[in-house]
């Protein structure tokens, strides 16, 4: 009996440190395995935030600097003609001398740039809220007795919502003109807020809902309004955040509508504003991009896992 | 919008409950939903639907003063026309090179924040940052580091490069399919991360047990659970694709270097003539290309999505 007992210890022993050995051995090579992945992540985390980071490092340089720096960028931009200075662009991280005097500029001596990030706001804010508005009872009325006649119409919302801009605008343009409200904010309102990519999203999460939820409350005497009121709305919290960023981005980024919609310059936001921004004003350039670059940031910085929850509802198309 | 009903009677109907009244309250109900629906419905009819039909006769009449019927000669116009070849080839060979790299960065930086590294949700925040960012903010930025004399050309001539202007050659396509992978590989991340995270943790621990290669648990087992979210992604960045105008109106304008002259300044330009013609059918065309897409989306949504979840 002793005997044979000790044959399997011994093998047991043997193995025990060959066990040791190979973890040691795999936890170094997962140790470089994650080391070098984090490596290739950083690299490319380095890679995407550097426009970012530059804009705002650059916008603390004075105007003076900028113009010295980057002056015959934006000169040859312009004219479009190929009159290179042989001097080099000096693309700097850290300006030589932190100054506020961009930002002095912006904020209280030229009035018009604060005017243009005023026009922004006034664009993009009742688009956001009254598409949601409008969404949330489409949503909530294709979620109630879906039918065939409400598939399509659904299907032809999410057609609507996967056209480019360039196909949906001249509709746009067309009924505008009918309207007689080209040119002015209106025409950037309206299709704006009927635009039906929040009424899918919505319906997407809305559909979410258990029917019998819905059935319990109807079952318990609440009428469509409170069941939409009381039950859909709040469940839906998360959705109005996710959603409101997401048109939020969108619009704060507009840049094709105002263009063709709004032909009087002084309407235009921010966004097509700066890239008319010319040789004389480049000093001021950075400084106005990082102010347009502020509230996008906040939302994200606020909602971050709002907009991922939203990206990833849209990732299954199919309702 | 304010149809409320009274509680109490709603109540009783039910408890009533005869056949003939049930039905007429789904009626009732089916009619409150519609009402619901109204005024999104009638907004997109009247902004997005009904006009597409105006359209539609636009396209197929010679002016909007004649009326005459032509039929397809404005098709005939447009296709034939040689800034509309131009853009229609350059639109296609910058899907062709954008959308493959799109798809295929970002599955590579999903699976790398799926791997247990440090940082992880910073990570995440940095790739989806440019999403957030307003082109126009950057577009200063980028002007700067793809000009002549900029910080691009420097770099590559370390590696004894020539200069290249990057935004007046044939090489501007190349600046805009970065430009293009920069703002939208953290979406299709996002994308990919969700699918990555919905396979079966079992079947994974299942092939380490059955000491599968890391290359093969790729291949026979994630692929194929991604193989739906990589064909959405797919469409989805061929559809973005489409979108990048914006980028190359900030940096270029109205008019850029041939190569970059794509669909949208196409449709943009003649915007600016007000030939409704030309516009309509471009529009039209531009349409049925992307319905054939959203199709093939569905089909193929369909097909694979049984494959998997069944």
């Amino acid at each position: 009996m002793k005997k044979r007992m000790d044959i399997p210890e011994r093998i047991k022993r043997e193995d025990k440190s060959k066990v040791k050995k190979r973890k040691k051995f795999r936890q170094r090579r997962l140790f470089v395995k994650t080391a070098i992945i984090t490596m290739i992540a950083a690299c490319f985390a380095v890679l995407f935030l550097m426009p970012i980071v530059l804009t705002v490092t650059n916008s603390f340089m004075s105007a003076s600097e900028i113009s010295s720096n980057y002056g015959q960028v934006f000169a040859t931009t312009d004219t479009g003609g190929k009159t290179y200075i042989s001097e080099k662009v000096n693309l700097k991280f850290i300006p030589d001398m932190v100054s506020f005097s961009q930002y002095i500029t912006v904020l209280f001596k030229s009035p018009e740039y604060l005017f243009k990030f005023w026009n922004s706001v006034i664009l993009v804010v009742p688009i956001v809220v009254f598409q949601l508005l409008v969404a949330a009872l489409a949503a909530y009325g294709f979620t109630r007795y879906r039918g065939r006649i409400k598939e399509i119409i659904f299907f032809v919302y999410i057609i609507l919502m996967l056209m480019p801009y360039q196909v949906t605008l001249v509709p746009n343009y067309l009924v505008s003109d009918w309207l007689n409200i080209l040119d002015t904010r209106w025409a950037i309102w309206l299709p704006g807020i009927f635009s039906p990519f929040a009424v899918f999203l919505f319906t997407k999460y809305m559909r979410r809902i258990p029917i019998s939820v819905m059935e319990a409350a109807q079952i318990d005497g609440a009428g469509e309004w409170q069941i939409f009121r009381r039950i859909c709305m709040p469940l839906c919290k998360g959705a109005m955040c996710s959603v409101a960023i997401l048109i939020f981005i969108d619009y704060w980024n507009m840049v094709e509508q105002p263009l063709i919609l709004l032909s009087d310059s002084e309407q235009h936001p921010l966004s097509v504003f700066l890239s008319k921004i010319n040789e004389g004003e480049v000093g001021l350039a950075f400084a106005v991009a990082t102010i347009y670059m502020v509230p996008p940031i906040l939302v994200f910085l606020y909602g971050e896992d709002y907009l991922v929850e939203g990206i990833t509802y849209q990732g299954g198309i199919k309702g | 919008m304010k149809k409320r009903k009274n509680p109490k009677t709603e109540g009783l109907k039910v408890d009533r409950g005869s056949a003939g009244k049930k039905n007429k309250r789904a009626f009732k109900g089916k009619l409150i939903s519609w009402g619901y629906l109204f005024p999104s419905l009638a907004g997109v009819l009247l902004f997005f639907v009904l006009p597409f039909f105006v359209v539609i006769y636009y396209s197929m009449v010679d002016n909007p003063i004649n009326n005459q019927f032509v039929f397809l000669d404005n098709f005939v116009k447009v296709a034939t026309n040689k800034a509309f070849q131009q853009a229609a080839y350059n639109t296609m060979k910058f899907s062709a090179v954008a959308v493959p790299l799109a798809v295929i960065l970002s599955l590579l930086l999903a699976m790398m924040l799926e791997c247990k590294i440090p940082f992880r949700s910073q990570f995440r925040t940095f790739f989806l940052s440019p999403m957030m960012v307003p082109v126009a903010s950057v577009i200063l930025i980028w002007q700067v580091l793809f000009h002549y004399n900029g910080i691009v050309n420097d770099f590559t001539g370390l590696f004894g490069a020539d200069k290249v202007d990057w935004l007046k050659s044939s090489h501007a396509q190349v600046v805009i399919v970065i430009l293009f992978l920069w703002k939208n590989l953290g979406y299709n991340m996002i994308l990919f991360m969700a699918a990555l995270s919905s396979i079966p943790k079992d079947i994974l621990e299942v092939a380490v047990l059955e000491s599968a290669t890391p290359l093969q648990i790729f291949w026979h087992i994630k692929i194929r659970y991604l193989s739906s979210t990589i064909l959405f992604v797919t469409i989805m960045s061929l559809i973005n694709s489409f979108k990048v105008f914006r980028e190359i109106y900030l940096l270029t304008g109205n008019y850029p270097y041939d190569s970059i002259y794509m669909m949208q300044h196409f449709m943009n330009n003649a915007f600016g003539q007000l030939d409704y013609q030309k516009l309509s059918a471009a529009a039209i065309m531009m349409s049925m290309v992307m319905v054939i897409l959203i199709g093939i989306l569905f089909l193929t949504e369909n097909y694979f999505g049984k494959d998997v979840e069944g």
